[in-house]
């Protein structure tokens, strides 16, 4: 039931997110200057926040459909369905334990 | 067969949906069903690599400036890549965002109208993605050239 809201939850997220990120990349087409200002508002520590959570969202919401396939296909992915959401959440936690400390140097650290 | 079979006993009647999906198309549904498992784990192999090379390899997010993306969208590796993600991304999280709204708008013109939107944001968005990757040049001519990918110059 959790995972049910978290996949509704995050996909209505990174939906709207995937509508803004066309529209910003499509300024490549207008010129380098107005590209490079735009994108200049995802590198600051605010908008690097919310880049990390959107990356969480897209992790979760990878893994969770990745389970939900598993367990529509298979019986014994049905049959562990509870130890596969904890694995959703462990593999979680490791790339996030991986990409957060890296990310957060290049927002915050001047990199 | 001796042992009487057990008499047939009709399960509670089930109820009609609350909702009536108003689709007559038979299998439709089940084609959403279908793309969602097939597009699902393309996708998290497209965007999972999206991000690992533009948040993690070399300076993340401090890296991507028009040169950054400039350089990656001269590649047909990348323009193929950023196509397919583009296209199964918006369909994928628009069947999802229809799915919702049959859940939660239940108001007929509401309904309509939320699926009217939602229409023409997925299709514009593909459109005007698909005609930037297309149309896209790398060296514009006129440009400030401290701006442009460094290839640009033998090309000068």
């Amino acid at each position: 039931m959790w995972m049910w809201v978290v996949h509704r939850v995050t996909g209505v997220a990174i939906f709207f997110f995937l509508l803004v990120h066309v529209l910003d990349t499509a300024l490549v087409r207008v010129s380098p200057e107005a590209y490079n200002e735009v994108i200049g508002s995802y590198k600051t520590p605010l908008y690097g926040l919310v880049e990390a959570g959107l990356v969480a969202a897209i992790l979760l919401h990878a893994f969770n459909g990745l389970r939900i396939i598993a367990v529509d296909h298979s019986t014994w992915a049905l049959r562990h369905q509870k130890q596969l959401v904890w694995a959703v959440w462990i593999i979680f936690a490791v790339l996030m334990a991986g990409f957060l400390p890296r990310h957060l140097m290049h927002v915050f650290g001047g990199a | 067969m001796t042992a009487s079979s057990p008499e047939f006993v009709p399960g509670p009647k089930i109820k009609e949906p609350r909702i009536r999906s108003g689709r007559v198309r038979p299998g439709a549904e089940q084609w959403s069903w279908r793309f969602m498992r097939i597009s699902g784990p393309i996708l998290v192999i497209l965007i999972l690599t999206h991000l690992f090379i533009n948040l993690v390899t070399g300076d993340g997010v401090s890296q991507i400036d028009f040169a950054f993306v400039a350089g990656k969208l001269a590649s047909p590796l990348w323009q193929v890549w950023d196509l397919t993600m583009l296209v199964l991304a918006l369909l994928h999280g628009g069947n999802g965002m229809r799915l919702l709204i049959n859940d939660y708008a239940h108001r007929p013109a509401l309904n309509k109208a939320l699926h009217a939107a939602l229409g023409v944001a997925v299709i514009g968005i593909i459109v005007l993605g698909a005609l930037v990757i297309f149309t896209f040049d790398p060296c514009p001519a006129g440009a400030d050239a401290s701006l442009l990918p460094s290839f640009c110059k033998d090309l000068a």
